[in-house]
């Protein structure tokens, strides 16, 4: 059973629509990425899911719960991180910790053992000392992770969580997002970092003008998108009359002076074939390698199919 | 994993958490504190001296009275000072916490809208509140250590009880404010809606307490808790999540207005016979409780007038039985009757009545527009009944001067009155997931409906049949009496 299940969520602001039949599934254990560019409805669509903004129409369930019709129990199983840290400038670390389990109906003692272990596992442990406003932006985004976290909840779901954040920061607190992957935990974050969906999620769902418009791991998504895996062959002489040693039925890409870049399905069957038959000439090769595929290309592909079909790609 | 989280039970529990929360962060801001202990302490002693002096000063020149009445006044001043600070900590707690952008962590809690509401609410009270109760206390003491005056137990808890319902006025509307605006700066700027009456209210209740009136403060204590129940009301329908995030930006999209008031005014009707129908199934339908209660204020207007003929009386000798001839009639051609003009002029009356009917209805929750038209019911009551005290048969003189035309103005003033108290309402009484721009705009929407659809046609024919046929009516009746 799905820790989040959503079907066809729509929110509408007066005429605005924000969220356009949204449909996610995520598995306990499971790390989505929300991917799509500012204003596409990824903060909507994690608003609904936690039970603060109710669907135009459309339903949801995080965790068993209905998000419209028991909403306290959602946002109690639900951990939040708002793309806005939201801390209270003039507290303290374990004053604002404090709080917030108790605002989740934690017991005290509860409290502070969650808090000690919390923010000696974040490295915050040191700072407890500092006003919130004297922290820096990674150590905000950390204790808001740590709040989020304070209550041990079933779905997390984190908006935007490396944000506006210096690389060396965002490199923590992505390395924190991977640690939290459990095995009873559910996760969506939401992103318009190509790099952090890629790194973080095992499937990523692209979210355009509301709608989801590709759904998948971010393997099939390149192979779905970009198609067959592009090898590049480089030899240690000029190209000319190699070429003809190449088999049938694969598709040249482009080609350099001593070098070559072609697709096909079948690499395995081909590029031995193709080794032997420019060994057997005694043609130098320097290396036959696969041109990695960048998850960019896929969200470019996906883009501009959506801004020429307005269609739907889910290959769940 | 999340079996350890539970939902703190109460309401007042939840609340109770956000309050204090609120409570210690407002005594670490030195801009709070400073002029919450300024007003508590300093300020009592700086008017214990003014009143000493006053007292003294009026003494000497053989006027105590004025010192008398002055001593209370500084009590209520010392009262409304520190809670005048409870506007400032609300704006910052509602319009502040959301600008800052600290307010979506807390709406993620399973807390709900009313604890947080309650919680903020409360934060806002009770740190003025507690100055102004020992602001009093200070005062007094000081009193009675130097001038030796002592206040009734009455005088006690009415400057007490005004004290607290009115920073529960200003906190609610603060509440409101706050909640129709994204920043703190522009909830600043609207608070002057709250600070100027208040101000007004002051400037009232010291008049009243120089006058010696005290009684009058008892009724000025429950019109306050009336407002601060309807401002709660009003700030519990607007404090809610989906309202708090929908508003991103402070601006007046009057097209988009325009557009929801012109697609509820039309109600997807393709043609004036869907339109009339859709007027009278759905219309009618949501106007009915103000239909009512406007029914029943006409009402009373009329058996209070009526009544009040007995109190004020009128002599006897000003009926004329004999005024209703042929002459009166070219009389009232010179004033225009029976003639188009003035139809126009009793048209134009009316609709001037009802649209200053509906502006003062829009700001007084729809209560100044039902005073407005129950004053010509309590005239005719008042006329009926001096009638009645002549001696005279009072329906006979209402089925010839007043019925032939009432029969459709007075439901049209009804109607009216309806759809205005429905309007003024809309603020307090919001549709669920409206927000007060929406609901405002198509409960006015609902109101051009009825205004146009159905009273103005009413007025017409009302007009018509005052200028033509009321008065042949009342010949044809009275002449003979």
């Amino acid at each position: 059973m799905s820790s989040i299940e959503a079907n066809s969520l729509c929110k509408k602001f007066g005429t605005f629509t924000a969220v356009d039949d949204v449909s996610l599934h995520v598995k306990p254990g499971e790390i989505l990425a929300l991917l799509g560019p500012n204003g596409a409805g990824k903060t909507t669509t994690i608003r609904m899911l936690a039970s603060i903004l109710k669907p135009t129409h459309g339903n949801a369930k995080i965790a068993g719960y209905d998000i419209e019709h028991e909403q306290e129990a959602v946002r109690s199983v639900v951990g939040l991180l708002t793309e806005q840290h939201g801390l209270y400038n003039r507290m303290r670390a374990g004053e604002y910790l404090d709080f917030f389990g108790s605002v989740y109906g934690l017991d005290s003692s509860m409290i502070q053992q969650r808090i000690n272990t919390l923010l000696d596992e974040y490295k915050l442990q040191e700072f407890t000392n500092l006003r919130l406003g004297q922290y820096s932006k990674g150590m905000r985004q950390k204790l808001a992770l740590v709040r989020a976290l304070l209550h041990e909840p079933q779905v997390l779901l984190l908006d935007e969580p490396t944000s506006a954040m210096d690389p060396e920061s965002a490199h923590h607190v992505r390395g924190s997002i991977v640690e939290l992957r459990s095995a009873d935990r559910a996760i969506i974050v939401c992103t318009h970092n190509l790099f952090e969906a890629e790194a973080l999620a095992d499937r990523i769902a692209i979210i355009r003008r509301g709608k989801i418009i590709a759904n998948d791991s971010p393997l099939e998504l390149k192979r779905m998108m970009v198609g067959d895996p592009v090898m590049e062959l480089r030899l240690a002489c000029s190209l000319d009359g190699a070429l003809e040693h190449l088999p049938e039925g694969i598709v040249e890409i482009a080609a350099g002076d001593n070098w070559v870049r072609y697709s096909t399905s079948q690499a395995d069957v081909v590029n031995p074939e193709i080794l032997y038959s420019l060994a057997k000439a005694g043609i130098p090769v320097v290396t036959l390698s696969r041109v990695e595929r960048s998850l960019e290309e896929v969200y470019l592909q996906v883009v501009s199919e959506d801004d020429s079909q307005e269609g739907t790609i889910d290959g769940r | 994993m999340a079996a350890e989280a539970s939902i703190p039970t109460t309401l007042f529990s939840g609340a109770w958490i956000v309050a204090r929360r609120e409570i210690r962060d407002q005594f670490r801001d030195w801009r709070i504190l400073a002029p919450i202990l300024l007003l508590t302490l300093f300020f009592p002693l700086l008017m214990n001296f003014t009143a000493s002096q006053a007292v003294d000063f009026v003494g000497r020149y053989g006027a105590p009275i004025i010192g008398e009445r002055l001593i209370p006044f500084l009590l209520m001043v010392v009262g409304f000072f520190p809670i005048s600070i409870s506007i400032v900590i609300a704006l910052e707690s509602f319009a502040g916490e959301r600008e800052r952008q600290t307010l979506e962590p807390l709406l993620a809690t399973p807390l709900s809208d009313g604890q947080l509401y309650l919680g903020k609410t409360a934060a806002s009270l009770v740190p003025p509140l507690a100055a102004a109760y020992l602001g009093i206390t200070v005062y007094l003491i000081g009193l009675l250590v130097k001038v030796q005056w002592v206040p009734s137990l009455q005088l006690l808890i009415q400057i007490l009880s005004l004290t607290t319902i009115q920073a529960m006025v200003m906190v609610s509307g603060a509440i409101v404010i706050s909640s129709l605006t994204t920043s703190v700066r522009a909830a600043n700027l609207l608070a002057s809606f709250i600070i100027i009456p208040v101000a007004m209210l002051i400037m009232g209740e010291s008049m009243i307490m120089f006058w010696g009136r005290y009684h009058i403060l008892w009724w000025i204590v429950l019109a306050l808790m009336l407002i601060a129940i309807v401002l709660t009301r009003m700030g519990l329908r607007l404090f809610n999540r989906e309202e708090l995030l929908a508003r991103e930006l402070d601006v007046l999209d009057l097209r988009g207005s325009g557009r929801r008031f012109w697609s509820s005014f039309l109600s997807d009707a393709r043609n004036p016979v869907e339109w009339y129908g859709g007027l009278f199934q759905k219309s009618f339908k949501r106007i009915r409780f103000p239909i009512l209660i406007t029914s029943a204020i006409l009402l009373i207007g009329f058996f209070v007038g009526y009544r009040q003929a007995a109190v004020f009386k009128l002599p006897a000798e000003i009926f004329q039985m004999n005024a209703f001839d042929k002459d009166w009639l070219m009389i009232l051609r010179e004033f225009g009757m029976l003639t188009p003009n003035g139809v126009v002029k009793i048209l134009w009356a009316n609709i001037r009545a009802l649209i200053l009917a509906t502006i003062l209805g829009v700001f007084t929750f729809g209560v100044v527009a039902e005073i407005l038209l129950l004053v010509p019911l309590a005239i005719t009551g008042y006329f009926a009944g001096s009638l009645t005290q002549a001696g005279l048969d009072a329906s006979q003189y209402l089925t010839a001067l007043v019925l032939p035309h009432a029969i459709i103005e007075v439901p049209a003033a009804i109607l009216s009155g309806a759809a205005i108290l429905q309007l003024g309402m809309a603020a307090i009484s919001l549709p669920k997931g409206s927000s007060l721009g929406e609901g405002w705009t198509t409960s006015l929407a609902e109101w051009a409906r009825i205004s146009i659809g159905i009273v103005l046609p009413l007025l017409i024919a009302a007009a018509i049949l005052e200028v033509f046929l009321t008065p042949r009516i009342a010949v044809w009746v009275l002449s003979g009496s």
